[in-house]
């Protein structure tokens, strides 16, 4: 039996994405933004169902954001999550990753006798890659970071590979440990229709009218909170005001126009482009 | 002010990563003329042999400590050594390689020191802020390279940050700083040992762009796994090394040792060429350093022709085989 958290994040959708979305104060405009679950945090969960199949236990997907990040707790017990909690509060506004872990580690502790901590190695709006560690350091756990393999799963221990950059690593870990994980690691399972049916009206307990909120409750619908206050949080340690790095300015990237020569799409045309690469390349030589 | 480098080695083949001497080298730039002084701090299972070669980009301590447990990655013991080291040292500014090791390291010292740090960043400098006197301005991109951001970390000290290795260039030049190595004491704790490496396996490096003068690049606009031979056809006809985009490896045309960009490898070849890839700001952090760049494109409106020096507007699958053909002629 193990208990599992996994950290998950609703990240905009980068691809497709503008200087627009920047509020004046040089932080992001979230509701602006297309907004999808974070990749490697759906590895992390597969992950951690994974586990949980094979040993037994729960799993616990936390999110810290707005209102609108029910949907990937939604996403998350659709493939089989046991528990949610939208961890939510204006004063968790323009955290940086020292606010983000504080917050998250607390809930961690909150949630209590956790086996394992499991994390996507990196969100696609940052790709900072530093939540995971800094959740680690807060809660004194081991950690393995670029787990892009799980080997062996026991009650006592977890095989995992680490993908060390110069070279692939084979590592034992007892409970408890952080673990961060990457794409490589495994391809996470479609939502289960059964579930997804269950848990499509799951919501958070304000938008259900007072008439149906028995209902709710007895459908396990109403998505749980937590806000500073639920987890006795140090107000200066969270938000904007526990981050200790500041944006200073936001520059939206613009194209500078170079001395472009277009060339057409005849042989002749090409054959020129190609004699003109090589006497180039001969002459930066 | 001074600054202080986490100096990293290549366990394979025991020398010092590259992106420590460009580190080195970018923390002399920062803090020398401002009277400050480079320390270097190492550890492991031995110093890199070449850990000399740091004094010629402009350090002036090295200090480590040694154990043959330190062989593999024990973050825990690693983090403890790391930040003994920082807090003997009371730098201001603290440089870490945004490695493997390096992002799994330096987030624990940050969190432990309760300070700001920021990742992968492309430009580093001083500059007056406010009352704080001199800081450190780290610019860096964000939101999948959409904006440039500039960070700072005003009341923390010291102001972490992490560079991806490629993005700081080596000078020309060498110095002759003295080479000055200290042990650094560590009461080491065996708790600190918490993971068991049971096996490592080298990777073969499969791509080369360290040494590659050309690139040939493919992107979604490839179209397909098959499509994409014909990218490495053109690479291997002008002898030089394959790339992609993101997209290109997400679509699963190519393997993710390829990627040039953001997430990937930074490249400065002399000539680039880039085929279907439309040019996101994602990919051209990667490769706009290079020396010429062609781009070929279906669509004329594609920003990678805001950076390119030669281009062709049409279709990759019926213009790289005509560049092919004309290529074997010249042989």
């Amino acid at each position: 039996m193990k208990k599992i958290v996994v950290l998950a994040k609703q990240v905009p959708d980068t691809a497709n994405i503008t200087g627009d979305a920047m509020k004046p104060d040089g932080t992001v405009n979230r509701s602006a933004l297309p907004a999808i679950y974070n990749p490697e945090d759906l590895n992390a969960l597969e992950m951690g169902l994974t586990i949980r199949d094979e040993l037994g236990g729960e799993v616990f997907v936390i999110t810290m954001g707005p209102a609108k990040a029910v949907e990937i707790l939604k996403h998350s017990l659709y493939m089989g999550a046991d528990h949610v909690f939208l961890i939510t509060d204006r004063k968790f506004a323009a955290a940086d990753t020292l606010a983000t872990s504080y917050v998250l580690a607390e809930a961690i502790k909150k949630i209590g006798n956790v086996d394992l901590v499991l994390a996507g190695r990196q969100a696609i709006d940052g790709d900072t890659a530093q939540v995971g560690p800094q959740v680690a350091e807060k809660i004194d756990y081991n950690q393995v970071t670029y787990v892009s393999a799980l080997k062996e799963i026991s009650d006592d221990y977890l095989i995992v590979e680490r993908d060390g950059e110069v070279q692939t690593e084979v590592i034992k870990v007892g409970f408890p440990v952080l673990l961060t994980v990457t794409a490589e690691a495994n391809t996470p399972r479609f939502p289960n229709c059964r579930r997804m049916l269950h848990y499509f009206r799951a919501d958070l307990a304000e938008n259900f009218s007072d008439d149906k909120k028995e209902l709710a409750k007895e459908n396990n619908w109403i998505i749980p909170t937590l806000s500073m206050e639920d987890l006795e949080l140090v107000e200066d340690r969270c938000g904007l005001k526990g981050s200790p790095t500041k944006v200073h300015k936001i520059k939206s990237i613009t194209l500078k126009g170079g001395d472009l020569k277009m060339y057409g799409t005849e042989t002749t045309d090409i054959k020129q482009l190609v004699r003109d690469i090589m006497k180039d390349y001969v002459e930066v030589n | 002010m001074k600054a202080v480098v986490f100096i990293e080695k290549n366990p394979v083949n025991n020398q010092l990563r590259r992106v420590s001497l460009e580190l080195v080298h970018k923390a002399y730039t920062l803090v020398h003329p401002l009277g400050g002084e480079v320390t270097g701090i190492f550890t492991g299972d031995s110093l890199p042999e070449n850990s000399d070669e740091l004094f010629k980009y402009g350090l002036n301590r090295l200090l480590y400590y040694t154990d043959e447990r330190l062989i593999y990655l024990h973050s825990i013991a690693y983090k403890h050594i790391l930040e003994a080291m920082i807090r003997a040292e009371e730098p201001e500014i603290v440089l870490f390689g945004a490695t493997h090791t390096g992002r799994d390291v330096a987030p624990l010292i940050a969190s432990s020191l309760k300070t700001g740090m920021t990742a992968d960043c492309t430009q580093l400098f001083i500059d007056e802020f406010k009352d704080k006197g001199k800081i450190l301005y780290q610019v860096r991109p964000a939101f999948g390279g959409n904006i440039l951001a500039t960070i700072i970390t005003p009341d923390h000290r010291p102001m972490m940050a992490t560079v991806r290795e490629g993005v700081m260039l080596l000078p020309d030049e060498k110095l002759d700083n003295p080479v000055r190595t200290e042990v650094f004491p560590v009461d080491f704790n065996d708790l600190w040992i918490k993971s068991e490496f049971l096996e490592i396996v080298p990777k073969i490096k499969k791509v080369d762009f360290n040494s590659a003068n050309i690139i040939v690049s493919g992107g979604a606009g490839v179209g397909s796994k098959e499509n994409f031979r014909l990218i490495r056809e053109l690479a291997r006809a002008l002898g030089g090394e394959v790339g992609a985009s993101r997209a290109a490896v997400d679509f699963g045309y190519i393997e993710k040792d390829h990627q040039i960009g953001q997430t990937g490898s930074v490249v400065r070849p002399r000539l680039y060429i880039a085929c279907g890839i439309s040019g996101q700001i994602q990919h051209r952090a990667g490769m706009e350093e290079a020396r010429k760049i062609i781009a070929i494109n279906k669509d004329p409106e594609a920003p990678i022709f805001n950076i390119a020096h030669m281009g062709v507007v049409g279709d990759l699958n019926e213009i790289i085989p005509i560049m092919l053909r004309y290529l074997s002629e010249e042989d």
